[in-house]
């Protein structure tokens, strides 16, 4: 499986890519394959201020709902609006395309943010 | 510890994901749910439930047995046909729903859910008060589905008699490549058409493997549970643990045809008095008239917002792209037609009560 080293990772499967104060998050190609098809990601924060740890959107696959969690705390300033029509651009390229939400945040990244290779370890593939 | 079906490193060959079901490690997926239900509307795919359970009812008073635990009316069968029932219980619900198979004059297969092989089991035994032979063979048999519109095609490949006069809910006991005493049975859980294929055990591969070489012009693939399910919600068909259970009766679940009253059975007067008085609830399928997907436990509410019920089962319905389910509301709101709303993550969405099945074939 494939997690790329650029990025950071969460424990609720989560990934995250810094840019200047600007984080772009979706989920890991772990999640989405768990998930298996996913037909609606619905976020309905936009705008708003969203701390570390709560959920921010749900993503729905054909079988499960799961929440989504905010890998940091900060403003969530879009949403990846072309998965309102095409949600399986979540499967295809979850991270490319299927990016869900960016994030403006201040101050330091937590602690608890997981290397590709510690996320890699911890879902055992 | 997870029992496994006898083809179970055949599933993980094919790169299935697996999860625990009724005490089995189970086929969830393959490739794609989506996929995989589309291959057994359009095309043709198999799935192995071999975790569902077999019994054998025999004996001069096999039918006396089954008379007086099932409430369809298996007096009415003919060697060769098969009957949807359910074992109704004491106290208004329903222990399991099962198919029933004349094979001979005095033996009967009870096909019954993985989940309640045993609370089944020791039901009948407990009821068996006429002497009639029982027999558990569930770890003796697989099951294979395969269904679609192109699943006779494949199997009349295979077999010597002839599939296209084996009419719906009728099975024969025939050869299927080489084997012999297969039972093709023309039912299934899909709506899609096609034969569910019991077979022993130890002729699991070669039929299994038989399957897949007489498919492969059609395309044939291997389809997991995910798949079973959405397919089986289109139809409306119920699964036991969601949509029936020990508390729902036979007439909420609207299995009132197959709860006949022509002979007696377990709690046949309450169900009588239930038939003829009416119910409180009823089981009712919805499809949703906006984005979003119903679940099992989500509050179905009326116009106003006020709770009338809850979903058993949903999903998105991938032929039709839409939130479908099934769930019980107050008889009330149960006929066809009614809006509704069904309460996802504190919005209430509109929904309207179809009659089934929710996919119009």
């Amino acid at each position: 499986m494939d997690f790329p080293n650029e990025l950071k990772y969460t424990q609720d499967h989560e990934w995250v890519k810094i840019e200047g104060n600007i984080a772009t998050i979706g989920i890991t190609e772990f999640a989405q394959k768990e998930l298996g098809d996913i037909v609606y990601v619905e976020v309905e924060t936009v705008g708003e201020n969203i701390d570390s740890g709560e959920v921010f959107g749900t993503v729905e696959a054909v079988k499960t709902v799961s929440d989504l969690f905010m890998p940091i705390s900060g403003e969530i300033v879009e949403f990846n609006e072309e998965l309102e029509a095409s949600p399986e651009l979540v499967n295809e390229d979850p991270y490319g395309q299927g990016w869900m939400i960016k994030v403006k945040f201040d101050g330091d990244l937590p602690a608890e943010l997981l290397t590709a290779e510690a996320y890699s370890e911890l879902v055992g593939a | 510890m997870l029992k496994k079906v006898a083809l179970h490193d055949v599933h993980l060959a094919l790169g299935a994901k697996m999860m625990a079901f009724a005490g089995y490690d189970m086929p969830v997926r393959y490739s794609s749910d989506l996929e995989e239900h589309k291959t057994v509307r359009e095309r043709v795919g198999i799935f192995d439930v071999s975790h569902m359970g077999e019994f054998f009812v025999s004996g001069p008073n096999a039918l006396e047995l089954i008379q007086k635990v099932t409430s369809n009316d298996a007096s009415k069968l003919v060697v060769g046909q098969a009957q949807y029932s359910c074992f109704p219980n004491e106290t208004g619900g329903i222990v399991d729903d099962l198919l029933v198979y004349k094979m001979e004059d005095q033996k009967y297969m009870l096909v019954v859910n993985a989940s309640n092989i045993r609370k089944d089991w020791n039901w009948i035994n407990q009821h068996n008060d006429f002497g009639a032979t029982l027999e558990d063979q569930s770890d003796d048999y697989s099951l294979f589905a395969v269904q679609g519109p192109k699943a006779t095609d494949v199997l009349q490949k295979l077999t010597s008699i002839e599939l296209d006069k084996i009419k719906f809910y009728h099975f024969a006991v025939a050869d299927l490549t080489g084997v012999d005493e297969v039972i093709l049975s023309c039912t299934g859980y899909t709506g899609a058409g096609g034969f569910e294929v019991y077979v022993k055990n130890e002729h699991a591969r070669q039929v299994w493997d038989a399957i897949f070489e007489a498919g492969k012009e059609f395309d044939i693939k291997p389809i997991g549970l995910g798949a079973r399910d959405t397919l089986r919600l289109e139809m409306g068909y119920c699964l036991y643990g969601n949509d029936i259970t020990d508390e729902t009766s036979p007439i909420e679940a609207g299995l009132g045809w197959i709860t006949k009253f022509t002979k007696p059975f377990i709690n046949h007067e309450q169900l009588l008095q239930q038939k003829e008085n009416g119910v409180e609830k009823r089981l009712v399928g919805f499809i949703l008239r906006e984005k979003g997907i119903p679940r099992a436990h989500y509050t179905i509410v009326n116009m106003e917002g006020i709770p009338i019920g809850e979903v058993t089962s949903g999903t998105i319905s991938p032929s039709m792209g839409i939130g479908i389910g099934l769930g019980y509301v107050k008889s009330e709101y149960a006929k066809p037609g009614t809006h509704i709303g069904i309460t996802v993550r504190n919005k209430n969405l509109e929904a309207i009560i179809e009659k089934l099945p929710l996919l119009k074939l």
